[in-house]
């Protein structure tokens, strides 16, 4: 397994922690069922700290403690699993989410463009991929028809853009 | 007809490019079938039987007579010289080879079209009315918004990945061509007190294995808030659809689980949160570019009445029959809608030439303004004729063996491809649509019989829609033997409605006869004006029940 954070191949600081483990002295992810019952614990630790939610666990469920965390995984129990497509735009549109959103679980290379459009900008991805499957899968597209998380301006403001160029030219 | 610009076309060629890096792993190895599989289900390659499918995304059913001629060309090339047109107005090709496909959608690229989304969990192709633009009535040319629906589901990055298929229809007349009501979003053109134009938007319809008509969630959601709407009812499907069970993982379940009045809150409120953001407010100039690209055709300034056309209706039996029954009235005086059968008798319902699609491409061309539709229920439309033209009209298609005067009647009947060429069928389809269809060929019963909507699928899965059909035949297995399980009182229109079952299966053997004892009974007991339908909602199941089954 290999991270991509906002496009670059680097090393990954976090540990996904399991419930029954114990926290490692660094960043932690946790589970949404940990941070419920050891909030406060976890806050107090002090260190760096990341959710991980499941397909099904909506983030309207953290909306309220977004701020304790660095980090908010979502996971793809299977990459035909959409779910998440949905949690991160919230997260990023609805909540104003400004930290980092991480792709988890089956995350193969032909969802790379969608992942990034949504607001993902951290993917655990399979060992085989390389810096250059990455930059093709995730630019297989110039322009995008609908606006979504990633503030790029949509084929409908672009095409207005163009016409509105267009007539001042004409008016001068 | 909406044209291309440059981020439309950039859009598609960058596809074609993908899509022939997938193709081309595929066949160096690198990618198993299971890894190619939801790579080419996204672009219409189906594996079948026999052979990979490939399922040409033909937009709202409106194509142009240079399209028409590509796809005869490709059929032609890379095929074995036909198209099988399909209930969701695409063009189904049954034997390309996977190698060719890459050729296939670049040749489909140069005349505007493409393959995307007519397969996978995502929003396949809008369908619509196929009288769009020329029927009597409409509120505005439907076209538009599907359009406007196309570009915003295009490559959408939050449904792509949907717990299921998912289609949208939009009618803008009260008459309702489009089958709304049985799709997961069916959207009406309406209009309200004050005159402003709006949409209804039904949700949860669908056909399949548990048949539900849908449900209206939005009464009158504004025309510039569409998108956003949309965009809210896919969200809390997308979030809230099951995802552990294929069968109940339409929208049709979500609906049936939580009801119509939660849905309609849920979509509510995520809907006035979308809209407070602004990003998907249609603009006013956007809306207008597409809408020119349907502005009504330079027609003429002609008189309702073709006395020469009533007279040779007169000598000509044949010509007179096709008049009655494929040839609908359109909203400009001294204008006919033309309906093509691809329903020839004792053929495959929907499947059309090389030569006849030149043929159609070419009549389009000298007399509707080179623009064809095609018909959920598998056939084609010329929306835009002189009446004065009908009889030229008529010989041209007639020499093409595209004049079976047989639209609405008995042998217009929708058939799945079935057991023939589909790996989900459990029974053949076409063969019993064929029988069906040589059973009642005769022009004056079938007339005598009225309209009349025969639909047949060859699994629960429902692609011939036979819960919708006045009469509907599924195709089922019991240990190896195919039986036929047959409904009656289905409708697809504004009074959408799911057939009845009327009783224990019939075998291959029995079926044809089976809808032979339903007609005569209906004949028998019918009273003036009635069609089956009527009848059987007059009467119920019981009078045809009693004949079926007589003899059991």
């Amino acid at each position: 397994m290999q991270l991509i954070k906002n496009g670059a191949f680097i090393a990954d600081v976090w540990t996904h922690v399991a419930d029954e483990d114990e926290l490692p002295d660094g960043p932690a992810i946790v589970s949404l069922q940990r941070w419920q019952k050891e909030q406060n614990a976890l806050v107090a630790r002090g260190k760096p700290l990341g959710i991980r939610l499941k397909s099904g666990e909506a983030p309207s469920l953290i909306a309220a403690d977004l701020d304790k965390f660095d980090v908010v995984a979502l996971e793809f129990p299977a990459y035909r699993n959409g779910r998440a497509y949905s949690y991160a735009r919230l997260l990023r549109e609805r909540y104003g989410y400004k930290g980092e959103v991480r792709a988890v679980g089956a995350v193969l290379r032909d969802q790379f463009y969608f992942l990034v459009r949504v607001g993902f900008d951290a993917l655990e991805v399979r060992d085989n991929i390389t810096p250059e499957i990455w930059k093709e899968s995730v630019g297989v597209f110039t322009n995008d028809y609908q606006p979504s998380s990633d503030g790029k301006p949509s084929v409908m403001s672009l095409r207005h853009r163009l016409a509105a160029h267009a007539s001042a030219r004409n008016a001068g | 007809m909406y044209r291309y610009d440059e981020f439309d076309l950039k859009l598609v060629n960058e596809r074609v490019a993908q899509f022939r890096g997938q193709v081309a792993r595929r066949l160096a190895g690198e990618l198993s079938e299971d890894e190619f599989k939801p790579l080419r289900l996204m672009n219409g390659v189906y594996l079948q039987l026999h052979a990979y499918m490939l399922r040409i995304a033909i937009p709202y059913g409106t194509l142009s007579s240079r399209q028409v001629r590509k796809l005869a060309h490709i059929a032609r090339v890379y095929d074995k010289g036909y198209g099988h047109f399909t209930t969701r107005q695409n063009l189904q090709l049954n034997w390309p080879a996977l190698k060719d496909i890459p050729a296939v959608l670049d040749e489909l690229a140069s005349v505007e079209m493409h393959c995307i989304q007519t397969s996978g969990n995502c929003i396949r192709n809008t369908t619509s009315d196929h009288y769009a633009g020329s029927a009597p009535g409409e509120l505005e040319d439907p076209r538009v918004v599907c359009e406007i629906i196309r570009q915003w589901s295009t490559f959408h990055p939050e449904f792509s990945f949907l717990p299921r298929k998912f289609k949208i229809a939009v009618s803008a007349t009260e008459h309702d061509r489009a089958a709304i009501r049985v799709h997961d979003i069916g959207v009406q053109v309406v209009k309200n007190a004050t005159g402003e134009l709006g949409y209804e938007v039904w949700v949860g319809g669908g056909l399949g294995r548990t048949p539900i008509i849908g449900k209206k969630v939005g009464d009158f959601v504004p025309r510039a808030d569409l998108l956003s709407y949309l965009e809210a009812v896919l969200r809390v499907y997308n979030m809230s659809g099951r995802r552990d069970y294929l069968y109940k993982s339409g929208i049709t379940f979500l609906v049936h689980e939580i009801g119509a009045e939660e849905m309609k809150r849920l979509v509510e409120e995520e809907f006035e949160e979308i809209r407070k953001t602004g990003a998907l407010q249609l603009p006013q100039e956007e809306v207008d570019r597409i809408q020119k690209y349907f502005a009504p055709p330079a027609y003429e300034t002609l008189s309702d009445a073709a006395p020469e056309i009533d007279a040779l209706a007169a000598k000509e039996k044949n010509f007179a029959d096709w008049l009655k029954t494929n040839v609908a009235q359109h909203k400009v005086p001294g204008y006919a809608i033309v309906n093509i059968s691809l329903k020839p008798i004792g053929k495959t319902p929907g499947d059309c030439s090389s030569e006849q699609m030149e043929a159609v491409a070419d009549i389009a061309e000298k007399f509707a303004f080179s623009e064809v539709r095609v018909a959920h229920e598998q056939n084609l439309t010329l929306a835009n004729v002189r009446k004065k033209d009908l009889y030229e009209v008529w010989k041209a298609l007639d020499a093409s063996e595209l004049a079976t005067p047989n639209v609405g009647l008995i042998t217009d009947q929708i058939a799945c491809p079935g057991l023939d060429y589909c790996n989900l069928a459990n029974a053949r389809s076409i063969p019993i649509a064929q029988r069906i269809s040589e059973r009642f060929k005769d022009v004056d019963l079938q007339q005598k019989i009225g309209r009349l909507h025969i639909n047949t699928s060859g699994c629960i899965n429902a692609c011939g829609h036979h819960h919708v059909g006045h009469i509907g035949i599924l195709g089922v297995d019991k240990k190896g033997v195919e039986y036929y399980q047959v409904t009656l009182g289905g409708a697809a229109d504004e009074t959408a409605a799911v057939g009845e079952i009327v009783g224990p299966a019939f075998t291959e053997g029995e079926i044809v006869d089976a809808v032979d004892t339903i007609v005569k009974t209906y004949l028998d007991i019918r009273k003036d004006g009635e069609i089956l339908l009527d009848t059987y909602r007059r009467v119920g199941l019981q009078p045809f029940k009693e004949k079926l089954y007589a003899a059991h």
